[in-house]
């Protein structure tokens, strides 16, 4: 029995519904504010792209709607709504009915997340098995079926194989036969392609589209690059030392960017059309301590166009004039400076 | 460059480029097939030593009260009670398999049980069970060995299985704390792999990522293990024999027990004792030969990845 069982009249709703979700960390050093205080709101089919650096808390606000954070040392906050049921402070028995089936997640190295003494096979097969209680055949005819479908050749004789016989994107695209294996309506992937070669990412990106697309599955694609999730998002939300600082449709989001933190991310990705040896603008300095965040806006100490308010006044998510954009800024970027009282610049 | 002979690249030319024989020296080799014929060949004697003609290894075969030399009318020779030695070697050799095998077996699988369930676990199941190995390797191991022994031996005269069964029992809890916290080192480390956070995040409950997940990654260590340890237990199963604490001589021979008995007359009959410490030296040197072997390839697997 599923604990999504009384949820029939919830299919017109968002599937994924986040609320105030903060996870704090308890370390020596203090409370590290990992994700502080992010809300999202994920329709059925939808793909939403979560992006920002490393260390803003990207990881663990995937792990955070998942469930799958160690209880120690770990203080919670916010309701996550799957289906219109309340999941998170669910313990791990009841989660259990959810992981796999309704929310299943891809990681970032395809050489870690697959055991490496376990054929290829019994990792898809395990659970098939377990969860749609496969017969053992049915189950490696469907392991075989899977693996075809992410675009395994000779899909019969890997399933013998074991993970070390076969390439870093072939891993990946068995990680992925296995995330959907049992057919999840959420795919919760995080940073799927950083551990692999340029060529090989836009394969694996495309192939996530594709089975998104077919079995009309919501996907969190988590990644640092913009570029991984230009072309194949509905929404993005950019993610800064913890908080969501803009949201917004995708294509609304390159074409109306506010926050300085997106702009700058867009000027440190290489550009085709751009003369060769251009140079790259990076984003100087490091993300802030997430102990002891800095008062006011998070971005302000890197930010170009910070001025006393962002020092000291935190900016909302406020509303922006496109439909569905959200932003957190004082005085954002590509707006006149009378409209924004821009100070200086 | 013009001199050089034009050499078109063909098909054939490829093939009738032969690569560098290069010799890649493979460690032990033969050390390692030595090992394997010697505990072979134990084990095929042990297992059908009726039925090829050995010597009854309790049986008076030649004159009492002298010791007849190896390689004459008998292998081996015979000792002072006139039994043949290579006949009671070889029966000697089913005492000592039976328990160093029995007692690794039990020993692996009940310390490695708590060693899996406090490596994953953590928290109060792992201190408890870990204070309590720690509380039974605080013991000096044969003195606790004797202490247990003693203490289930009967009254009376001893019994061969029972003997055999309280000498099992002694090793095995022995043997329990070394292997659970081996288990529990390594299941430490695999524990916090992403394969196990993978197939948590995929619905899997404890027990199978236990079983399926951490456990395949630990065998093959597990192994290398029981080879060692087996040897151990044959170490040991010697010397509570040689204290007079394991099977008694008069019920089977052990190797343990046959050295303690000789040793009165070494200096005047060494083959007595030198034929079981012989035979017992090179089955100890095989298990930890063979272990050694597969720890190594192990390692070599695992850099692979």
């Amino acid at each position: 029995m599923s604990i999504i069982g009384g949820t029939h009249g919830e299919l017109t709703g968002p599937l994924l519904e986040v609320e105030g979700i903060k996870t704090q960390f308890k370390t020596a050093r203090g409370l590290v504010r990992a994700v502080d205080g992010v809300s999202l709101k994920l329709q059925r089919g939808q793909t939403l792209g979560i992006v920002g650096e490393s260390g803003c808390g990207k990881s663990i606000l995937s792990k955070s709607i998942m469930g799958l954070l160690p209880k120690r040392n770990v203080v919670r906050e916010g309701t996550v709504t799957f289906e219109g049921n309340v999941i998170s402070g669910l313990g791990p028995n009841k989660m259990r009915n959810i992981w796999g089936r309704q929310i299943s997640m891809i990681f970032q190295d395809p050489m870690t997340s697959l055991n490496p003494v376990v054929k290829i096979g019994r990792q898809i097969t395990e659970s098939l098995q377990h969860h749609l209680d496969m017969s053992k055949s049915d189950a490696r005819e469907t392991a075989v079926a899977l693996l075809a479908s992410v675009g395994i050749p000779e899909p019969a004789r890997r399933v013998d194989e074991y993970p070390h016989q076969l390439s870093g994107g072939m891993r990946q695209r068995i990680v992925i036969a296995i995330a959907l294996a049992c057919g999840p309506k959420l795919l919760m992937a995080d940073e799927p392609t950083t551990a692999l070669d340029v060529t090989v990412q836009a394969q694996i990106l495309d192939l996530l589209q594709a089975q998104q697309r077919d079995r009309n599955m919501s996907m969190i694609l988590v990644t640092h690059d913009l570029g991984v999730v230009a072309g194949r998002t509905d929404e993005i939300a950019v993610m800064y030392a913890g908080r969501i600082v803009e949201r917004a449709p995708t294509s609304t989001l390159f074409a109306h960017m506010r926050h300085p933190y997106t702009e700058a991310l867009l000027k440190s990705i290489p550009k085709v059309h751009e003369p060769s040896h251009t140079r790259l603008e990076a984003i100087g300095g490091r993300p802030p301590d997430l102990v002891n965040p800095p008062s006011g806006c998070r971005f302000a100490p890197r930010c170009a166009y910070a001025d006393a308010k962002c020092v000291s006044d935190d900016p909302p998510l406020r509303l922006g004039d496109q439909p569905g954009h959200q932003f957190a800024c004082w005085h954002p970027v590509g707006v006149p400076v009378s409209i924004s009282n821009r100070v200086g610049v | 460059m013009s001199e050089a002979p034009s050499m078109p690249m063909t098909l054939e030319v490829a093939q009738s480029i032969k690569p560098a024989k290069v010799r890649v020296k493979k460690r032990g080799r033969v050390t390692l097939w030595l090992a394997v014929g010697w505990l072979s060949f134990i084990t095929f004697m042990t297992v059908f030593a009726p039925a090829i003609g050995l010597n009854n290894p309790k049986k008076r075969v030649a004159v009492v009260g002298k010791a007849l030399r190896p390689f004459g009318k008998f292998f081996l020779g015979t000792n002072l009670a006139g039994q043949d030695m290579w006949a009671r070697a070889v029966y000697g050799a089913r005492v000592s398999l039976i328990v160093g095998f029995v007692t690794i077996a039990l020993g692996l699988f009940v310390g490695g049980s708590l060693g899996l369930i406090a490596g994953f676990y953590r928290k109060r199941v792992e201190g408890a069970i870990m204070s309590t190995m720690d509380v039974l390797l605080a013991f000096p191991a044969l003195i606790l060995g004797i202490l247990i022994t003693t203490f289930l031996k009967p009254a009376g005269p001893v019994s061969y299985p029972t003997a055999l069964r309280n000498v099992i029992i002694a090793l095995s809890i022995l043997s329990i704390a070394p292997f659970a916290r081996i288990v529990r080192a390594s299941t430490l480390v695999y524990a916090e792999r992403e394969f196990v956070l993978a197939a948590r995040a995929l619905g899997a409950n404890n027990r199978r990522i236990i079983v399926r997940e951490i456990l395949p990654n630990l065998i093959p260590q597990m192994i290398s293990f029981a080879f060692t340890g087996t040897a151990i237990a044959i170490v040991a199963e010697g010397s509570l024999a040689f204290l007079g604490l394991s099977v008694p001589i008069d019920k089977a021979p052990s190797w343990g027990a046959m050295i303690a008995i000789g040793r009165k007359d070494i200096e005047r009959i060494p083959h007595v004792v030198l034929v079981p410490a012989a035979f017992l030296f090179l089955t100890i040197l095989s298990f930890n030969l063979i272990g050694d072997v597969i720890a190594s390839r192990n390692q070599v697997r695992e850099g692979g990845l």
